[in-house]
């Protein structure tokens, strides 16, 4: 069997594309073009702050108690704003539990993806309703929900496109690997974008993988891999609508590696002083993606202090309603751990609930008599 | 008209597929082969590459994209080719399959039906003869279904694929070729409930998928020795129809569970719990459990060893009768 095109076409640049430099100075680079208009850049912006700023809530919330555990996204808005930007309406995406910036710009409310921090449920939004997929905690799991539902809307000639997120320690995992097996075999519509924020928990990428890059294992799929500079919101969407675009047009999957940086612990149980050090910090805190994209819209005069204020003012509002809705909030209902499990439960669950409701003190059926009944002897 | 096994399968997978366009059949070899037992054979052909396919050697990847495609709206209905090469998609089936409409608070809903043949006695090298329907069992979320006969094959897969919940469906392999009258399409009793086989006194026989038949064979040797054994056909193991199961042992005051499956925490264990707290004080012997030993699946020459025969369960009917 021959090689048809040149393979070496599906490998990434050799270094991650990068438009804004770190003093936010743009340079367009050829073959990833912008086609963001001015509104689109402050729309971005805000994404980014309110991203942020609910990042920083829900640390909060945890130090307070009322939050068990949370996996920080700061440091890493620019990838997640910019990669969720460019889907339309009907793209889905397909999270794993460190994606509180995709979820806002799909239109979730952060306080309903607490449960899961709080301990209250898992998730309090419908997937459906935002096209975003519930929070995956087994890593790398979601790829394949991705690439299936890609599958699906092919079968069925939908424009759709998927996004798998995951990180750089979940390419380790067998699910992506098959994820992206299936959906280069099938065409499908699905984007694999990897936020590479260099540590899984406090394994670092060396100990990952002896790829030269993550986007270099596409070329083993037969699809392109774009390695792009995750802390630049600009690179990210043109790559990201480089990717998109290609798959809405029958082209297939790609993978998208952005390199960013976790610039808090895996989650606030963590201690990432043991694993990294200040200078590390130090050189991707120069590389902030929020601060380097304000040098640019204020070299472009694109934001004043009155859109700030409202940026700002919205952030506060966001923050407040995610405070309101946890503060003291009930814990749920014990009765409910019954409800959602199958559609036709099974009849013990009705013996269940009835001992759950006396364990409650709600009074219940009594208890089935032991051993049924004792015959008279 | 006498059908078997494998063919009432085949006929629910093709009248599902033709009443409902949403049904999509994938896995390994079940497209242009028809599955390496036939149970998909000419659904390609006639339904088309698109709601028939073969997909690559990726069984985790096979429940993954399958959980994909019914978050979009299709009823996949995938195949594990062998009970033993289940195992990568464990994670997949127990992570999400089975919790995802949970996690969701009742929005989302997977119809996923994951098609396993399961058990021993054909002869196969190592992974093909396993019974790890008790992994299932025990997993909150799933509906785990065994028939015995090919009636129930037919009828059991039919209500599996319409199941808005997801199901794992565990194929008698060696019964593949068991041949019975039926006349499709039939519609027998309903996932969660439990048949009497054969009504008997003397004790009661539980069984599933192929032991069903087993049992059917120990019960009519037994007549010889003037026992009368009674034969339930359990047919679902989540849900359990538990009152035909206590029913039985007030009945008989005997019971046995009988199943391929290694005994030590199987599914018989259930059996048992659920007798004694329920049917207590109707017993005259502790419930006894009859299955494989608790070693891995032997090789083939061996496995006649494993396996319990007829033999191995009038031994546990004695036994069981010793004590009244």
């Amino acid at each position: 069997m021959g090689i048809d095109a040149d393979p070496s076409d599906l490998l990434p640049s050799a270094e991650p594309v990068r438009l804004l430099d770190e003093t936010g100075t743009l340079r367009e680079v050829d073959g990833f073009p912008l086609d963001l208009k001015e509104d689109d850049h402050r729309a971005l912006y805000r994404w980014m702050v309110l991203s942020r700023r609910v990042d920083r809530q829900a640390i909060n919330l945890q130090r307070q108690g009322q939050l068990g555990v949370y996996a920080s996204l700061l440091g890493q808005e620019a990838a997640q704003v910019g990669s969720a930007y460019v889907l339309a309406e009907q793209d889905w995406a397909f999270p794993s539990y460190r994606e509180m910036g995709v979820a806002l710009v799909r239109g979730v409310d952060p306080a309903s993806t607490l449960h899961l921090f709080r301990g209250t449920w898992f998730a309090d939004y419908d997937p459906h309703r935002h096209n975003f997929g519930l929070p995956s905690i087994p890593i790398g799991t979601q790829a394949l929900h991705a690439a299936g539902y890609a599958m699906a809307a092919k079968l069925d000639g939908r424009d759709l496109v998927t996004v798998a997120y995951f990180g750089d320690g979940a390419t380790s995992e067998g699910d992506p690997h098959e994820a992206m097996n299936f959906a280069a075999v099938y065409d499908a519509a699905c984007v694999f974008f990897v936020q590479n924020n260099q540590y899984a928990i406090s394994v670092p990428l060396s100990k990952q993988t002896k790829a030269p890059t993550i986007a270099h294992k596409a070329i083993g799929y037969g699809m392109p891999g774009y390695r792009v500079d995750g802390n630049d919101v600009l690179a990210t969407c043109a790559v990201m609508r480089k990717a998109v675009d290609r798959a809405r047009n029958g082209g297939g999957p790609s993978l998208v590696e952005a390199v960013t940086y976790r610039m808090e612990s895996h989650t606030t149980a963590d201690d990432a002083a043991r694993y990294r050090t200040d200078e590390e910090l130090a050189q991707w805190r120069r590389r902030d993606p929020i601060a380097r994209f304000e040098a640019f819209l204020n070299a472009e005069g694109l934001l004043d202090d009155r859109l700030r204020e409202e940026i700002d003012a919205e952030a506060e509002r966001l923050a407040t309603r995610m405070r309101e809705a946890v503060y003291d909030a009930p814990h749920g209902d014990p009765m409910e751990l019954f409800d959602h499990v199958y559609v036709d439960p099974p009849a013990r669950f009705a013996e269940q609930r009835d001992l759950l409701r006396r364990e409650l003190g709600e009074g219940g059926a009594p208890a089935t008599p032991a051993g049924g009944e004792r015959e008279a002897s | 008209m006498a059908i078997t096994l494998a063919q009432a399968l085949n006929t629910a997978l093709h009248d599902a597929m033709a009443d409902d366009d949403r049904v999509v059949v994938f896995g390994e070899d079940v497209g242009t082969l028809g599955g390496v037992f036939r149970i998909t054979d000419k659904l390609q052909q006639r339904f088309g590459e698109g709601r028939c396919f073969d997909t690559p050697l990726a069984e985790s990847g096979i429940v993954g994209t399958a959980i994909g495609m019914a978050l979009y709206g299709y009823k996949p209905v995938v195949e594990m080719q062998f009970d033993g090469f289940t195992y990568p998609a464990y994670e997949q089936i127990v992570s999400h399959l089975a919790k995802m409409r949970n996690r969701s608070r009742g929005t989302v809903q997977l119809p996923v039906v994951v098609r396993i043949p399961f058990g021993g006695g054909i002869g196969a090298v190592e992974h093909h003869s396993e019974s790890p329907e008790n992994y299932f069992a025990h997993t909150a979320g799933l509906k785990v279904v065994a028939p015995g006969t090919p009636a129930d094959a037919y009828s059991l897969l039919r209500e599996s694929i319409a199941s808005p919940d997801p199901v794992i469906f565990f194929e008698p392999k060696r019964r593949y070729w068991l041949k019975e009258e039926a006349d499709l399409p039939v519609r027998t009793e309903p996932i969660g409930r439990a048949v009497v086989r054969r009504q008997g006194t003397t004790a009661t026989l539980y069984a599933y998928g192929p032991m069903v038949r087993t049992c059917l064979e120990a019960a009519q040797a037994a007549e010889a020795e003037g026992w009368d054994l009674e034969v339930v056909d359990l047919r679902s193991l989540n849900p359990l129809d538990t009152d035909t199961i206590v029913a039985s042992a007030q009945k008989t005051g005997h019971a046995l569970v009988v199943h391929e499956a290694q005994v030590f925490a199987g599914f018989g264990a259930e059996v048992a719990a659920t007798v004694t707290e329920r049917a207590f004080y109707s017993l005259e012997a502790p419930v006894l459990r009859v299955g494989g030993f608790d070693i891995p699946y032997p090789p083939a020459k061996l496995e006649e060893f494993f396996l319990p025969d007829v033999d191995r369960i009038l031994d546990a009917v004695e036994r069981s009768l010793a004590f009244s």
